[in-house]
């Protein structure tokens, strides 16, 4: 399978998959049969945003914008992505 | 129920899929949180599998179980302490009518829900109800592929009925979920049955070798394979995982009994797993009422809250301050945390022993001479106890001593 992110690729959630914030673990999560895996701050604001419509660029350009003085965050959200997707937590729209 | 919510695989796969530490995704699951709640809501079951590990005694408990309000209640009681996973099992919970509500609720609460389900019940309505409600997958047990070994072990006619299921749950949208209880009458299916599940569509399976509680312990000696087949059953596994180019997830429990090292039984006592049985019992593990002295909370009459923070039961074995040697000064006690109370009581008669499955116990030989036992063609001729009404009744009633009495407790 071809794992490279590119600007214009569109990805959403995993069929089945569901991502909630969790309360009792003040952080976001994704739930599949069997299991969930509970993200970071940065992961969680990546996977809020892919609604179906957004391009890999529209998340990165969202999340510059949202935290300006975050460094090298392009590269972060790409390896995000790559994470993501090697998991099969995502999968392109 | 089938083995398929024994909590220790399930609770690894969560521990497991969350130790990818990489990118800023998290490793820790946040301790004592029961993430996992496990509703037992009946004992009733339509199948009567040798290998279920539901207790011996369960006939006491098919006339006291909580209602549609009670369960609702706990599962918004589990859902503020943390609880996320939701697995609503048996015995059959379809054969309760109230698993619409529930599901309901559950998704109303923010549960990821799992009905876990032999099939039998499941209808074209009943289905359909469970997505409009929100139920998130369904796992379905199978057997063999042969028609003769799924009613032999099952002691039912359920063959054909499980491919119907099967496709019923695919063309409602559902993930395939299989789970297949491995034993010796099976074990020799492994790549067939792997094949099987791949045709239907499965998206996951977990092949879960017996772990001998409850019937599958009276049973034992009828079930279990030889180290041999298992180490050809995980071959073929591996092979399958690796050559067949299939998507499917496929889980392998190891059995316990063919290792020198405990399991981590529960991923540690009241740590992330709760469940409440048909009864409203509220225990650490599936098997917990077999241990002695212990008071356990019932939702009927105890706060949840309390129970899993608070009560002396769930406090009892958290950590590891309880143990005795060889664990207390063991360097691999984090790892196992001892093994299994449950497993280590039924067999040693102390509760706080190391697991006999641990090759540093003392108590070691007593597994050795139940692998011995079970290659023993006079014992392992001994005909299986099915698990059904009569034959509880037959063990309440202190029958078939010949088959418990060499357990510390009724298994």
């Amino acid at each position: 399978m071809d794992n490279k992110i590119e600007n214009s690729d569109i990805y959403t959630l995993s069929l089945h998959h569901r991502f909630q914030w969790e309360e009792a673990q003040s952080s976001y999560v994704i739930l599949f049969p069997e299991g969930m895996v509970k993200l970071h701050g940065g992961a969680g604001e990546v996977i809020k945003r892919l609604d179906g419509k957004a391009t890999v660029g529209d998340v990165i350009a969202d999340l510059k914008a949202a935290f300006p003085d975050a460094e090298n965050i392009e590269k972060d959200i790409i390896g995000m992505f790559e994470l993501a997707l090697s998991k099969a937590w995502i999968r392109k729209a | 129920m089938t083995q398929a919510s024994l909590g220790e695989s399930v609770v690894q796969k969560t521990i497991h899929a969350t130790q990818t530490q990489n990118n800023g995704v998290a490793a820790s699951v946040t301790q004592t949180q029961p993430l996992w709640l496990l509703a037992e809501v009946t004992y009733r079951c339509p199948l009567h599998c040798a290998f279920c590990y539901n207790p011996t005694d369960y006939d006491k408990h098919t006339q006291n179980e909580l209602t549609t309000e009670q369960w609702i209640q706990a599962l918004r009681d589990a859902r503020k302490l943390g609880a996320i996973q939701l697995g609503i099992s048996g015995g059959e919970p379809l054969l309760r009518d109230d698993i619409e509500d529930i599901v309901v609720e559950a998704r109303k609460l923010g549960y990821y829900s799992n009905l876990i389900t032999s099939g039998v019940g499941l209808t074209e309505k009943r289905i359909q109800a469970f997505k409009e409600g929100g139920l998130d997958h369904i796992q379905l047990s199978m057997h063999d592929i042969t028609e003769e070994i799924n009613n032999f072990i099952t002691n039912t006619k359920t063959f054909e009925l499980k491919k119907k299921v099967a496709a019923m749950i695919k063309s409602h949208g559902y993930p395939m979920v299989l789970n297949v209880v491995i034993h010796r009458y099976n074990i020799g299916h492994m790549k067939e049955i792997l094949e099987m599940a791949d045709a239907l569509g499965a998206e996951y399976i977990e092949l879960a070798n017996t772990q001998y509680y409850g019937w599958s312990l009276v049973n034992r000696s009828q079930l279990m394979p030889t180290k041999e087949q298992v180490e050809e059953a995980e071959r073929i596994t591996n092979e399958f995982r690796e050559k067949s180019g299939s998507k499917m997830k496929i889980f392998f429990v190891v059995p316990d009994y063919f290792s020198d090292r405990p399991k981590k039984c529960m991923n540690g006592w009241g740590e992330v797993f709760m469940i409440v049985t048909a009864n409203g019992d509220v225990l650490p593990c599936h098997s917990a009422r077999v241990l002695p002295n212990m008071q356990f909370p019932n939702v009927k009459d105890t706060d949840l809250g309390w129970s899993w923070k608070d009560s002396p039961a769930f406090n009892k074995y958290r950590g590891d301050s309880w143990m005795k040697e060889p664990c207390r000064t063991c360097d691999e006690k984090e790892k196992d945390l001892g093994g299994c109370r449950c497993q280590t009581f039924l067999l040693t008669g102390d509760a706080e022993a190391a697991d006999p499955v641990c090759s540093k116990s003392p108590h070691h030989h007593l597994i050795e001479q139940a692998i011995l036992d079970s290659r023993n063609p006079t014992i392992a001729a001994q005909p299986i106890v099915f698990r059904n009404d009569k034959n509880s009744k037959r063990i309440i009633a202190g029958e078939l001593k010949e088959r418990v009495n060499e357990f510390h407790a009724l298994p």
